[in-house]
């Protein structure tokens, strides 16, 4: 898979080649950093018989807030944790990272990516919501960021109160956009002059210059140059929505990332050094772990959904047919987010996923301690039990956001539709259909320590419904933003130690779409495992099998939907095809899609029961002595 | 003694966070300090060296007044770049509420538009571009008070100072509203008891309250009415939390909610007995002013709910002063998740090796002697008591 005829579609960044302390042939070792909110996650690559190869982590607490300001010593922390795990010496007496290795000490390329305190945070605007505001939200989610808001001239807020919301809230930075070239140019200048009057601050205080990006008409620039100037440090790119048909968020990212490093990231404690130490800018945790994402889609040439599953927040991403599009629910997670998610999905919704009985009052109290305790683990079955619950609707929310992000280009014109029909336009829905999904790939503390991987499958079928057949992955180590910005400068390196050391192919999901009653014959499922065994069997609605395949191997299957299902062909017709095996082999789900739970309590009760046996998800008797 | 976070030398607290993460504070005696600043430039009232008292107001600024957007080519039925022939006002001028700061009569002055100021300000822009004008209302001045009663340690020129005093702080887990003081007050007779509505009373208008496990729907709904100033108690059921606000809460970060009575729990959601040595420090120091806070952030850059009593109880004791040098065997701890939460005991021993537990996870545990006797549990579900 690691040929370099694919990997030359990757765009590498030339500026990092050209700072090589030695010939890329000739490297050895690649030390990788993330600098999370609280964690600084070190990872160390070696070149053993010329295949680039992970080795090991090195974990310290962040760094960032007081007491220490200061993130350089979190990274050494990390750093001293690997070097006393292999014993290479990277940092030299001054506490620096030595480069490139030589005489059995240092490592020959460092990068790294960092979320540290809140990651990048942006407020976007535009000119009308579902088109350029929308736009410019998605190009600061594509560029790493967490958008805390987007306004737009028609957001169905009077002035004050967005003016109210922007004097209040305290961004990073501001995409500005709106108008298409030649277009509006009144409604381009009323939001910038309501930003203007606004006049917000940074996060990181008043005395410093807020950085805004115009990325809207051109024929506004000279305005919004007179307007903009004196208040705000000002770079004005190619317009986002040049015209109605066309999303442009390229340039708008790019001048983003540039003004992260130079404005944002220069002022926060110990970056200014950091930045020195990096053979490479550093990137936003969040554009890290996308670009991993992108690696997999490119290599595998498949439509990929993507998802990290953090303790604050929920990134997914997509590339569908080629557009690679994020969002971020930045209050759905599994700590400090949970009882958000409790919140946004209701309670109902978490109870549903529970195979034993428990009150509501009792499950809101073990959601809220773990809210205040973030760091805790599940100790019991019973409690890891109910943070699959949570994770399968955290996951089933991040989705359901990030379709309302995949969107179609709202206001494009085609050749069937007149300007008159735009608003009913407007109205269509994501262009992401999970019958053409062909990859989901999980990361992310809740998924990466299920203590059976099996569980980590279910968690993301049930969450995300893959429809056909559909291949599931997750990451072994989290180190999916370090092989993300290593990618940057190699990307055959990142995506040698992806395949190898971090993706786990946990195995392939047959789900027929469609709906029947209970017990109904749903699909016919033939297989020809790789000892030539043959396996058959037809699934009834409501039933869930797995096969082992193991990882590496597959298999010849024949997949037969009965009428009103569909795997892929079409509503009743047979799709012969090769699945791939996993960890956990092929699971064959006669669950209808959508899935549906029986609404008696007791009956919800059995299946889930029934499902996690069948897939052997967790102990044997979990439901009955250890739970009741 | 300082807090050690902020005496200690950058590079030993690097080595401390490598080691360690800290619990909660419960300390009977120590210097706390306070830093009180301004959220933007402005003019500082204290000197070094002054006495202060929770009220007293030790800086203040000017917040620039709110913007108001007038469309004013819009009232007038004309284009934006026309706008300024009918203007009567220009930029820089002051307004009162109904000034005139356009007007076009067409006509003949058959017809009459007029741009009045919606509010008190000043004509901050105009455009010839949208048709807008902007009127800027005053500043909004703004003060900080001292919070704690102490001596200003550090005047930081225009942005405020730091109060020093010699106090009791206990940290809590969570909290709700923001900063108020009052005379400490016990209520309960152990650190188990609820808190019930029977147990507020009249006169603890502008106390804070201390209960014990609980504090019920209906006790925290009676604080409020009566005009109670906070509460300090073990813990909170969710539903009843939701209850108190109005919304359900969905992150953690809290402090501005619009509650007459401050909340601080110590130990957590649903019915857990407050710890025996925060119960006790409260109780000995009944009758003292109390400042607290119920703002609470979990996230990057925590913070905890915070109660400080001024004191000058007793020297200094050496035992307060030491450093919690991380876990080993014989350091109190909390247990802080299911199946034993709430339990305090000291740690009897940290193996070296991952042990697996009842979900199969291979984790650091440690063993926690309890009372009735010793109990394995991963080493992520405790927290020091820190002394």
């Amino acid at each position: 898979m690691s040929g370099s005829k694919k990997a030359m579609i990757w765009e590498r960044d030339e500026k990092a080649i050209l700072k090589l302390h030695k010939p890329e042939e000739q490297m050895e070792y690649i030390l990788v950093t993330d600098v999370g909110s609280t964690t600084t996650k070190a990872r160390l690559f070696q070149k053993v018989k010329g295949d680039w190869r992970y080795v090991l982590s090195g974990e310290a607490p962040t760094t960032v807030e007081a007491p220490y300001e200061n993130v350089i010593m979190g990274v050494q922390n990390a750093i001293r944790e690997i070097e006393e795990l292999t014993g290479l010496k990277i940092l030299s007496e001054e506490g620096r990272i030595i480069k490139p290795h030589s005489e059995g000490r240092g490592v020959d390329f460092y990068c790294s990516t960092s979320s540290a305190g809140g990651g990048l945070q942006m407020t976007v605007a535009g000119v009308i919501k579902t088109m350029t505001a929308e736009s410019a939200n998605r190009a600061a989610l594509g560029a790493g960021a967490i958008v805390m808001d987007a306004i737009a001239v028609d957001d169905d807020r009077p002035d004050y109160e967005k003016i109210d919301r922007l004097r209040h809230l305290r961004p990073d930075m501001i995409l500005l956009a709106g108008g298409t070239d030649g277009g509006t140019t009144t409604l381009v200048m009323q939001i910038a002059e309501l930003i203007s009057a606004a006049d917000p601050k940074a996060r990181l205080g008043a005395d410093y210059k807020l950085p805004l990006v115009y990325a809207g008409n051109i024929d506004v620039r000279p305005a919004i140059q007179g307007l903009m100037k004196e208040k705000f440090t000002l770079d004005i790119v190619d317009n986002l929505r040049p015209q109605l048909e066309v999303e442009n968020t390229e340039p708008a990212r790019r001048a983003i990332h540039e003004l992260f490093m130079e404005h944002v990231m220069s002022h926060a404690p110990g970056y200014p050094e950091l930045m020195k130490w990096t053979d490479l800018d550093i990137l936003p945790t969040p554009a890290g772990e996308g670009m991993a994402i992108q690696l997999i889609a490119y290599m595998e040439k498949k439509n990929v959904i993507g998802v990290g599953l953090g303790g604050a927040t929920t990134n997914v991403y997509s590339i569908f047919d080629g557009k690679f599009v994020r969002s971020v629910s930045a209050n759905l997670g599994m700590s400090y987010s949970i009882s958000n998610v409790m919140k946004e999905a209701g309670i109902d919704n978490i109870l549903r996923w529970i195979p034993f009985e428990i009150e509501k009052g009792s499950l809101i109290d073990i959601l809220r301690n773990k809210m205040i305790r973030p760091t805790t683990i599940p100790h019991t079955l019973k409690s890891l039990l109910v943070e699959h619950a949570v994770a399968r609707e955290a996951l089933r929310l991040g989705l359901r956001h990030h379709k309302t992000i995949a969107t179609r280009l709202k206001g494009a014109r085609t050749e069937h539709r007149m300007v008159g029909d735009m608003l009913e336009y407007s109205l269509l829905e994501t262009y992401i259909e999970m019958m053409k999904i062909s990859i989901i790939a999980g990361t992310g503390g809740l998924l990466s320590h299920a203590p059976r991987r099996g569980q980590a499958l279910l968690v993301l079928t049930d969450a995300f419904q893959p429809e056909g057949v559909t291949k599931l992955y997750q990451d072994s180590v989290f180190m999916m933003p370090h092989l993300g910005v290593l990618s940057k400068a190699f990307p055959e390196i990142a995506w040698n130690i992806f395949d190898k050391d971090c993706l786990i192919r946990l195995g392939t999901v047959i789900a027929p779409a469609g709906a029947a009653n209970m017990g109904e014959p749903v699909v016919d499922v033939k297989m020809e495992m790789p000892d030539g065994v043959i396996f058959q069997k037809e699934l009834n609605f409501g039933e869930i099998v797995g096969v082992p395949l193991a990882e590496w191997t597959s298999a010849r299957a024949t997949i037969s939907p009965k009428r009103g299902f569909d795997v892929g062909a079409g509503r009743g017709k047979s799709l012969e095809t090769v699945v791939e095996g996993g960890v956990v082999g092929v699971v064959v789900d006669a669950r209808g899609r959508p899935l549906v739970l029986p609404e008696n309590d007791e009956e919800r009760r059995k299946s889930l029961r029934k499902w996690f046996d069948v897939l052997q998800l967790y102990p044997e008797g979990f439901a009955e002595d250890d739970l009741k | 003694m300082k807090d050690m976070a902020n005496t200690k030398e950058k590079d030993d607290l690097a080595e401390e966070a490598y080691a360690y993460t800290p619990g909660l504070k419960v300390k009977r005696n120590m210097i706390v300090s306070k830093s009180r600043s301004l959220p933007i430039p402005g003019e500082v009232l204290c000197e070094k060296g002054a006495k202060v008292s929770f009220d007293t107001i030790v800086a203040r600024t000017n917040i620039l007044g709110i913007p108001n957007i007038i469309k004013a080519a819009d009232i007038l039925n004309v284009e934006g770049d026309v706008l300024p022939a009918f203007l009567v006002k220009k930029v820089g001028d002051p307004v009162k509420e109904g000034d005139i700061i356009a007007k076009y009569a067409p006509f003949f002055g058959l017809i009459k538009r007029f741009v009045r100021s919606p509010v008190e300000g000043v004509i901050e822009t105009i455009s010839d571009i949208t048709g807008f004008i902007v009127v800027r209302e005053p500043p909004t001045p703004i003060e900080v008070k001292a919070y704690i009663s102490g001596t200003v340690s550090e005047v930081l020129p225009g942005r405020g100072i730091t109060v020093e005093t010699q106090a009791a702080l206990i940290q809590g887990i969570f909290g709700i509203g923001g900063e108020t003081h009052g005379i400490l007050l016990t209520v309960v007779g152990s650190a188990d008891e609820i808190l019930s509505e029977e147990k507020i009373l009249p006169e603890h208008k502008g106390k804070i309250v201390v209960g014990g496990s609980l504090v019920t729907l209906g006790a925290f709904r009676k604080a409020m009415d009566l005009g109670v100033a906070g509460i300090i108690v073990g813990a909170i059921r969710g539903l009843d939390l939701t209850e108190c606000l109005g919304y359900e809460l969905g992150v953690a970060i809290t402090g501005d909610e619009a509650i007459k009575t401050t909340l601080i729990v110590t130990e957590g959601f649903g019915r857990i007995g407050m710890s025996a040595r925060t119960f006790n420090l409260l109780k000995d120091l009944e009758g003292y002013e109390a400042s607290i806070n119920g703002t609470t952030q979990i996230r990057a850059g925590v913070i905890r709910p915070e109660i400080i009593i001024a004191h000058q109880k007793g020297a200094l004791r050496s035992e307060d002063e030491k450093l919690t040098g991380g876990m080993r065997p014989g350091t109190p701890v909390r247990i802080i998740h299911e199946p034993y939460f709430g339990r305090i005991g000291v740690v009897e021993s940290l193996p070296a090796n991952l042990q697996e537990i009842q979900t199969e996870s291979p984790v650091r545990v440690l063993t926690v002697k309890l009372e009735e006797g010793i109990v394995i549990v991963p080493r992520a579900n405790v927290e020091i008591i820190e002394e």
